[in-house]
Order: C-alpha cells, then structure tokens, then sequence
C-alpha cells in the first residue's frame, strides 16, 4: 500500500493525483467497515486524534470522530467559538498544548484560510484541514469525488458543474484542484459577483449562466449560498438569486438525463436549489454521509496507521 | 574630528558627480583640504551621501515593545541611512506641537541618525477635525500624514493640501479608498483566489491616487505619494507630473522585489502581510520604470517593525508591516542594480537627493559645506539577511535568508560614525 507524501493534508491544491487516487481507493475497503454489523477494526488502537472546531459544524466534526473511532483511536473533541485571538490563548499555544498532551493529530476547522498552515509548521503532529475559511476543504473534496466515482465509474472525462457562491467556498476551491487534477472537466457558475478574480487560471470553465453551465453535465455540485452575502450587496436579493440562479428542474433539464445532483448540505430550499429537485438530492445525501465518514478513515489510515487495512 | 575617506568611488547625485575621489568630514560638514585625524581608505567602496529614508515607523512613544528611537534608529545606522523621517501613528498619536517637540528631543537624546517628525494630518488621526499644522511645521515637522490610516474625507484632504502649503510642508498620503480595500489581506487577484484570503483590489489605491491628485490640482498644494503599489497608480503620477502639478512618490523595496505570490510561496508565512499589499510582476515592472525615469522619486523602506506576538497567528489577525531598514539597500543594489534594471547612479538618487528633495532638506549631498552625513557602501560584500542580527526589535522580513550583495559599511552622521564593519 503506498503513502501520502506529507504528513498532513492541508489541501487538494497540494496533493498528487496519485495520493488522490489512493485515498479514494483505501476509501473503498473503509466503506465495507462501516457496513458491517461490528464497527471496529484495532488499526489506530493506542493513536489520539483531536477536533478542534472554531466554527460550527455537526457533520463534519462527526464524522471524523466516527471514522476514529470505527479504527479504535482515541478521540477528542474540542470546539471553541472564541476565534478572536484577543480574547485568550493564541492557537499555536492552543495546538502546542494538544500536540504536548500525546496528540498524534489534529483536525482542525477555522475562520481564517491559510490556519492550517500555520497549525501544520508549528506542529510535529499531523493536521487535516476540516475546512479554512474560504481556502479549502480537502476531505469534502475527497467525499463528493468518491461520490462521484461511485455513482459514474470514474472521473477522468466528467463535465462537473460547480454552481453558486464560488468566492466565499472552500468546498468550491477543493473540488476543482481535486477534479482537475484526476482529468474531469470542470465549470464554474454564479453571479458575476460571487466568482473569484481570474479563477479561470485555475483550469476550469467560467460563466454567469447557469444554463450554460449545466448543458450536458454529468454532475450538477449546488453550494450552500450564505444568505448574509446579500447584505454585503454582492447580490441585490434572495428573490432574484433564486430566479437567475437557481437550480431548478428546468435549468437541470439541460443536464444528462442521468445527471448526478449533489449539495454538501444544508440545503437552502428554494433559495440555490428549488424544492422539487431537492428531494432528488437526498437520494445521495445519505450515501454521501457515509462517503464522508469513509474517505476520513482512509485519511486516518493512511496519515497514523502502520499496516495493512484490517 | 577631521575624518578623510579616502579613493572612494564619489556618487553624489545631486551635483551628478560619479568619479574617483575624497571627502573630508570636518565636525558636523563636509569641508575641504587635507589634514585628518582619521583617514578611512575607501578603495573599492562608494561614498555616497547619507540615505535618507521618508517613511518609518518608530513606533515610540506607545508601542516601545515593537520598537523605540534607540533600536530603530539604530537600524538606520545599519541599513546606511543617516535621517529618516518618522510617521505620526504613535500613541499619543503625533498630532500637536509638543508631540513634535517631545519627539526631536527624544531623537536627539536616543536616536543615532537625525529623525524628522511627521506630524498628523487630522487630530488623533481620526480623519475628522484639522490638527495645528502650522503649530507643528513651527516644532520641526517636515511633512504630514495620516499614514496608516487613509484620510477617506475628500473635504479635509482638500484643507489639508491646501493648509500645509503654506508652510511648504507636504502631505504624505496613504493611498486607500476603505470601502474598495475592505477586509483585504493581500492582493486581490489570482493568488488571493487560489489562498482564499480576502483581496485589496489594485483600484482601491489607484482611484484614490486619482482624488489626490485632483486635489493637489486644486490647491496647488505639495501631494507626496507613500508607498505606491500599482501600475495604475505610476500611470496617474507620470501624468500628474507631465502636467507640473506638485506631486512626489514613494516606493518601498519589497514592492520592487516582491509579489503577491509569495504569500503562497512563504505558505501564508504572515511576514508577508503587507499594506498596501504585494502586488504582481506587472506592477514591478512599471515601478522600476517609474523609478528609473524620475517619476517616482524616492526609495523608502515603510519600515513597520512588530512584535512576533503581532505576527505569530492567523493570517486575517496579524499586523500589516515589514521590518525594512536593514534590508532596503542590499534589496535595491542586488535586485534592481545588479541585475541591470536601474543604474547605479538612479538607485543612489532614490535614495539621497530624491527623498531630500521631497522635503526640501539641505541634505542628499556631499558639496562642501552640506551637513556631514555620508555612507560608505561596500558594492561587493556578500552577506545573508539574518533578522537575528538586526539592531530593529521587528524581526518581521520576508526576506530572511536572502543572499544579498552590497551593505553599508560605514555611516556617518554630523560626523559622527555611527556604523562601521570596514573590512
């Protein structure tokens, strides 16, 4: 079995499409884990893994917990709303003293892109990056690529289109280093206003129509549209959002027929994606949930453990 | 004292002088004749006028750990400048008559190289109410500036040009339309995109360069220029000056060798984080043009020490700023001299005469009779940038581990050395 060439996964951007491939694929024999009536296998018995969250989240924190658990790891976690450094203890102090506490790694979701980084040079231990600010979100790469995989056969040739807030996502900017770089064909579309400077550069399509866009597309990505982008004037209103940009079961017509509809959650029905096609996402929410949960023991795996995948 | 150096290679551009010679340093002049008490034999090094730097940071009083008049005119000494001129965001903000008074006493008590105060355009800086201008260019201020904090008020700018004029005084402006600059953290544009860090467009410099200009139209006041970033922005300035109006810039070293690509390079390294912010390889190239035509006319460092504590953290948390006295000169010869992109002559001027000009200073020259403030560069003496080494509290220098070509050797302030490694 091969290996990951860093010790921490910070970002797509950074990673070979040879360790991708080998995520995904180590993936594979983690799913057949979760699905079996005993969810444990000894791997990573005796490693300690800790979440440190300074934002949010339900999924994602779960299910790496999950994923170290299901191996046997000892499993921490820590969430902190406190992200104004002036308020208390800086986070390479925070970190050193995890790492100083036995840590083997530590997962860490933060506001500010570029955190991890930092975590990653100050730190002996491993990081995963579970999402920096609007820089990226590795392993939800990794989770919609495997979904991807699964449900087309492959990845190499895919017309993706990644619609909506593509500035302000880290989802967005991990789906197009991991897609790009495994041979998909990638479009980006959202108002002109929520498309990042020059993104163009970073292989993929571009455009402010949805239609276009979506025009014989394998897989449709719907972001999560932060409603308080609106008052920052970036869009004039919910309403027209909706109207010019929302996915809906028209605009989803100009897709494959067997179009594959994802949306890293939650969903703002009515809003980026209209209700009626919704509920044909669900349809891989669940999957993608245990996507999630796999790909993060692969990561696990591969980043701690010593052998063979029990 | 008479100090001879002597067999240098003379370039004072101000006489535009560049030959084989001796200056005499006698008391606080140059003098003429023979006769010393010191001979220093300058075979193979360039005598030059003392660097003038127009924009540092002190940071004394309120922010001493950063740094004070003692450890920062200290590094000026070791970067080869012998005057800097010393901007008003300190705490008390310099912004009435006994700040500027308190400060050249303070400097003249501590500091090894001459400081000037820049005195505040608007009281407390705040951007709303005049500060005495005529008060404080009374005390010793040389100019004025809200620098750090962009005057977004149309209206007080416009009074201030028009105010300080009548002392002679510019006003020092950071260019910077707020709402455009936003949250920004670095340059917006295809790195700000791929790092997902939040973006300063290049305009918001720009367009607010464009205001001061007109403003300087309309009053007939002195506009100076800080640390000017973009190409646009050198576009505004080649017309301003095209059509007389009074109007002088800036550039800073790291925006003449630096670009915003660094800020993955350096992996978010926060030493980086600059404002106005690393730019792209287009912009480079039309500062050095701009600095080698004279329309830009001086090289200034923006010193802007900090503590690791301001530095050692998240990206959108840490100061803005870079430690740059010590590094400017063998910045200048080794990436812009060196390399054949500006002549030795023009990176010399940017240095003395340009900023001396700037503020109407009596220095920036060797004639005889000028103040007895002189640098003695080594062109060849290799060295690598190792911010343990600086004489500056901020350690903050993206260029830490550089291999640099050419240093300060000797300077010499109203004949006093203050620094010396001759070999």
């Amino acid at each position: 079995m091969g290996r990951l060439n860093s010790k921490d996964v910070l970002a797509l951007r950074e990673m070979s499409a040879e360790e991708m491939t080998l995520i995904l694929d180590t993936a594979e024999s983690m799913k057949d884990i979760i699905g079996r009536e005993i969810k444990k296998v000894p791997t990573l018995r005796g490693r300690t893994v800790v979440t440190l969250f300074y934002e949010p989240s339900t999924r994602t924190r779960t299910s790496f917990e999950l994923a170290g658990k299901y191996m046997s790891a000892d499993t921490v976690n820590l969430a902190t709303t406190t992200s104004a450094v002036v308020k208390g203890e800086t986070l390479r102090d925070t970190a050193k003293t995890l790492e100083m506490m036995g840590s083997d790694m530590i997962i860490m979701r933060h506001p500010v892109s570029g955190s991890c980084h930092l975590l990653s040079r100050v730190l002996k231990c491993s990081v995963i990056n579970a999402g920096d600010g609007m820089h990226e979100h590795p392993t939800q790469g990794l989770l919609d690529i495997f979904t991807m995989r699964q449900k087309k056969g492959r990845v190499e040739g895919l017309k993706v289109a990644v619609v909506g807030d593509i500035y302000h996502s880290r989802v967005a900017r991990s789906n197009i280093w991991g897609l790009t770089r495994l041979g998909a064909e990638v479009t980006v579309t959202g108002p002109s206003t929520l498309l990042p400077p020059m993104v163009e550069e970073m292989g993929v399509k571009v455009t402010s129509r949805v239609e276009e866009a979506l025009e014989g597309a394998d897989v449709v990505n719907v972001l999560r549209l932060q409603l308080e982008r609106q008052k920052g004037g970036l869009f004039p209103t919910i309403r027209e959002y909706s109207r010019m940009f929302g996915v809906n079961r028209e605009r989803l017509a100009r897709a494959k027929p067997d179009v594959l509809l994802m949306h890293p959650g939650p969903m703002n029905r009515g809003v980026e994606i209209s209700s009626e096609v919704a509920d044909a996402v669900y349809s891989s929410i669940n999957e993608q949930v245990t996507n999630g949960v796999a790909i993060r023991m692969a990561v696990l795996f591969l980043l701690l453990g010593g052998g063979e995948a029990a | 004292m008479r100090i001879l150096i002597k067999g240098g290679r003379v370039i004072d551009p101000a006489r535009g002088i560049d030959r084989q010679g001796d200056i005499l340093v006698d008391g606080d002049r140059i003098g003429e004749g023979g006769g010393a008490d010191r001979i220093i034999e300058a075979g193979g090094l360039w005598v030059v006028p003392g660097l003038i730097d127009l924009h540092v940071h002190l940071r004394e009083p309120g922010f001493e750990y950063k740094e004070d008049l003692a450890s920062g005119t200290r590094a000026a000494a070791r970067g080869g400048f012998t005057t800097v001129a010393a901007m008003a965001n300190t705490s008390p903000v310099t912004d009435s008559r006994a700040a500027v008074e308190w400060m050249v006493r303070a400097a003249a008590e501590r500091g090894v190289v001459n400081v000037l105060p820049v005195g505040a355009v608007s009281k407390g800086q705040k951007g709303e109410e005049l500060a005495e201008l005529g008060d404080m260019a009374e005390g010793g201020a040389v100019a004025f500036s809200d620098d750090g904090h962009p005057v977004a008020n149309g209206e007080l700018m416009r009074c201030a040009l028009q105010y300080a004029a009548m002392w002679g005084r510019p006003v020092i402006s950071h260019c910077e339309e707020p709402k455009l600059a936003g949250e920004g953290v670095m340059n917006l544009g295809y790195w700000s995109t791929v790092l997902g860090l939040r973006g300063m467009p290049a305009a918001a410099e720009a367009a607010m360069v464009a205001r001061d200009i007109m403003l300087a139209e309309l009053t007939g006041g002195h506009l100076h220029l800080a640390h000017l970033s973009t190409a646009a922005s050198v576009a505004l300035v080649r017309d301003a000056k095209a059509r007389g109006l009074g109007v002088t810039a800036e550039v800073t070293p790291h925006h003449l060798v630096l670009t915003d690509e660094a800020v993955n390079e350096y992996r978010y390294d926060t030493d980086t984080k600059v404002n106005p912010p690393l730019r792209t390889a287009g912009d480079i190239e039309a500062l050095v043009g701009a600095l080698a035509d004279g329309v830009i006319d001086a090289i200034a460092t923006d010193h802007a020490p900090h503590h690791r504590d301001d530095k050692d953290v998240e990206y959108n948390y840490a100061a803005f700023g870079i430690s740059g006295l010590e590094t400017a000169l063998g910045l200048v010869l080794t990436r812009l001299v060196k390399t054949g992109r500006l002549d030795v002559m023009g990176a010399i001027r940017a240095l003395t005469a340009g900023p001396a000009g700037v503020l109407g200073l009596d220095r920036g020259t060797l004639a005889v009779g000028s103040p007895a403030d002189v640098t003695v560069i080594d062109p060849e003496r290799k060295w690598t940038v190792d911010p343990g080494t600086f004489a500056s509290k901020g350690k903050n220098t993206p260029f830490k581990g550089w291999e640099l070509q050419g240093r300060a050797v000797l300077t010499v302030v109203a004949g006093r050395i203050v620094h010396e490694e001759l070999a």
